[in-house]
């Protein structure tokens, strides 16, 4: 493949207009998903909880294949498959050595199991695929509405319990002392990161999930830390990722995935490098004073 | 419930919160752990304004005596309140100091937020900035003279910084018991002094009472009215003149031991080293003077 061939083949820009207005939906997926994935990440790193994001995503894509071969809801299927996930991880893991190693035993068999589903599923191939790599359907205005909504649910449960969430997470000792019920904050964040892993599968797929639910946060992480601008800046790059990933991708027939973890892969290295230059001033600063 | 024993309870309520001016009171309290008892028969009571050290050998459960007025672990016989409640429903009337466990470099966390927590962090809903709120933090911070650290991200902090931080957010929601665990620990003069001044002045301007595990009290003597002496072989309370003893401590312990004084400090010093064995060691992070 020459080099102009790649070039067509990755960026295809002919009928961009008529593109976008149909995968408009798909759009606005990609901008409530960056959203959503933006808040929910900034938590997933005060928790030091992105391992468990990637086991919650291989089961929510057993789910996801399940309910294909069934011919089950799709997004009902991977709702169902992370949920299951989220809650056996925390019951099972409160402390972090068991979290990782019941992650690590979760992740293969929800995956060897997605994979069996779509083994046997006789359908079209790009729809298997799909469900790990991330794909741009055409979104249509159900499937959105429910994005929407579970998006919509897990953001205003995370605004009601973020502030105690927080100091659970980043001070446990101190905040179940003044009275924080830090377990059932745990077991109920699980549950919103599991329903938040389950819709962004449909737009970046399993294996990449972390793309959209961790890089972003960790970027921002090096860049801030006062947690409303941390927030702030986490939210807008995921949006770019996810949103500027579906742009690019409109054209292409390669899946969506390899753009938005591209974006956030790049933002997140801006961000390294901003933050190390910056540390670097700072010493050589205080040296010189 | 006739209607004659209900107002008797009340009434019974009513006569105990005039005349119970103890913050943390323990009646009969024992504990047990894995089958094997910490303490038993202790009676305790702290006063507004009080400073009372809690000392003993590891493992004489002082830790466990601050989990069970924090309400995490149940007392195995006998009564304690915190604060006029149960332990564990206290809230923001309790103050606590966790022994130090130092934050990651990374916490998403300023140091104002730490403080923050502190104040409000057990409320559900979003944060609403206000003056009030954004006030009671610089006092707090200014109290522990951290306030020029406020921006900055805790893991950042030297071990010290994040210990007089901690302060400022166990100080801010002006708790009039405070709890600390080993606040000292590992900490160099300076961050010493400045933890002990601090603790010090909020208690005499707030009347607030002090509950704090040490495994040295010698920087403390200085404002400890009472100690607290946790040994396998009982319990001692009693300012340190009674407590600090050859004839107390040896009793505690079952041998002999000679507590020294030089130059206003006290030295714990088991008098026969053959016998003491393991508990040399345990013994010596009593009261002793590692310097």
């Amino acid at each position: 493949m020459s080099l102009d061939e790649l070039w067509s083949t990755l960026f295809d820009f002919s009928d961009y207009g008529a593109l976008v207005a149909l995968l408009w939906n798909s759009i606005l997926a990609g901008a409530v998903l960056g959203v959503l994935g933006g808040v929910i990440g900034y938590f997933v790193m005060a928790r030091d909880l992105p391992f468990a994001v990637h086991g919650i995503s291989e089961l929510s894509f057993a789910g996801a294949s399940g309910a294909l071969l069934i011919g089950a809801n799709v997004i009902a299927g991977s709702v169902v498959g992370s949920l299951l996930a989220a809650l056996l991880i925390g019951f099972l893991g409160t402390r972090a050595r068991d979290r990782n190693s019941i992650i690590g035993v979760l992740m293969p068999f929800g995956l060897g199991l997605g994979i069996l589903f779509l083994a046997l599923y006789p359908g079209r191939s790009s729809n298997k695929f799909g469900l790990l790599t991330g794909q741009i359907v055409a979104v249509d205005n159900p499937q959105l509405t429910s994005l929407v909504a579970v998006a919509a649910l897990v953001l205003v449960a995370l605004v009601v319990i973020g502030r105690p969430l927080l100091f659970a997470s980043l001070d446990e000792e101190v905040a179940a002392a003044r009275g924080v019920p830090v377990r059932a904050l745990s077991i109920a964040f699980m549950v919103l990161l599991g329903l938040a892993t389950a819709v962004s599968l449909h737009i970046v797929g399993a294996l990449l999930v972390l793309a959209l639910l961790v890089t972003p946060a960790a970027a921002a992480l090096r860049i801030a830390s006062a947690p409303a601008a941390v927030i702030s800046l986490s939210v807008l790059f995921a949006t770019v990722s996810t949103v500027g990933g579906i742009m690019l991708a409109l054209g292409s027939s390669i899946p969506i995935s390899p753009y938005v973890t591209t974006i956030s892969f790049s933002i997140y290295l801006v961000c390294r490098i901003a933050s190390n230059l910056r540390s670097r001033t700072r010493r050589l600063r205080e040296t010189a004073a | 419930m006739t209607e004659e024993a209900t107002s008797a309870r009340n009434e019974n309520r009513y006569h105990r919160r005039v005349t119970d001016s103890a913050l943390i009171r323990l009646r009969n309290a024992r504990l047990d752990i894995a089958g094997r008892t910490l303490w038993q028969g202790l009676d305790l009571d702290l006063q507004p304004g009080e400073l009372i050290a809690v000392l003993g050998p590891n493992g004489a459960g002082k830790s466990s005596l601050l989990r069970a007025l924090l309400g995490q672990v149940p007392l195995t016989a006998g009564d304690a309140s915190v604060a006029g409640e149960a332990p564990g429903k206290g809230g923001a009337r309790i103050g606590y100091v966790p022994q130090q466990k130092l934050f990651d470099r990374g916490v998403p966390l300023r140091a104002r937020d730490l403080v923050g927590f502190g104040l409000d962090g057990r409320r559900f809903g979003p944060v609403v900035p206000n003056s009030d709120r954004r006030r009671r933090i610089d006092t707090a911070l200014e109290r522990t003279g951290t306030l020029a650290l406020h921006r900055r991200s805790v893991g950042e902090l030297s071990g010290g910084e994040q210990q007089r931080v901690r302060i400022a957010s166990a100080l801010v929601s002006e708790p009039s018991v405070l709890i600390c665990d080993e606040p000292l620990l590992s900490l160099d003069l300076a961050h010493q002094r400045a933890v002990i001044d601090s603790i010090d002045g909020y208690r005499r301007q707030s009347n607030a009472g002090v509950l704090l595990v040490t495994h040295d009290v010698n920087p403390l003597l200085r404002i400890v009215d009472r100690v607290l002496y946790l040994a396998p072989g009982g319990h001692r309370i009693g300012t340190t003149d009674e407590v600090l003893t050859s004839e107390v401590l040896s009793g505690l312990y079952g041998v002999h031991v000679d507590v020294i004084e030089v130059h206003g400090r006290v030295i714990v010093v088991p008098a026969d080293s053959v016998p003491f064995g393991d508990h040399d060691h345990d013994l010596d992070a009593v009261v002793g003077d590692h310097a």
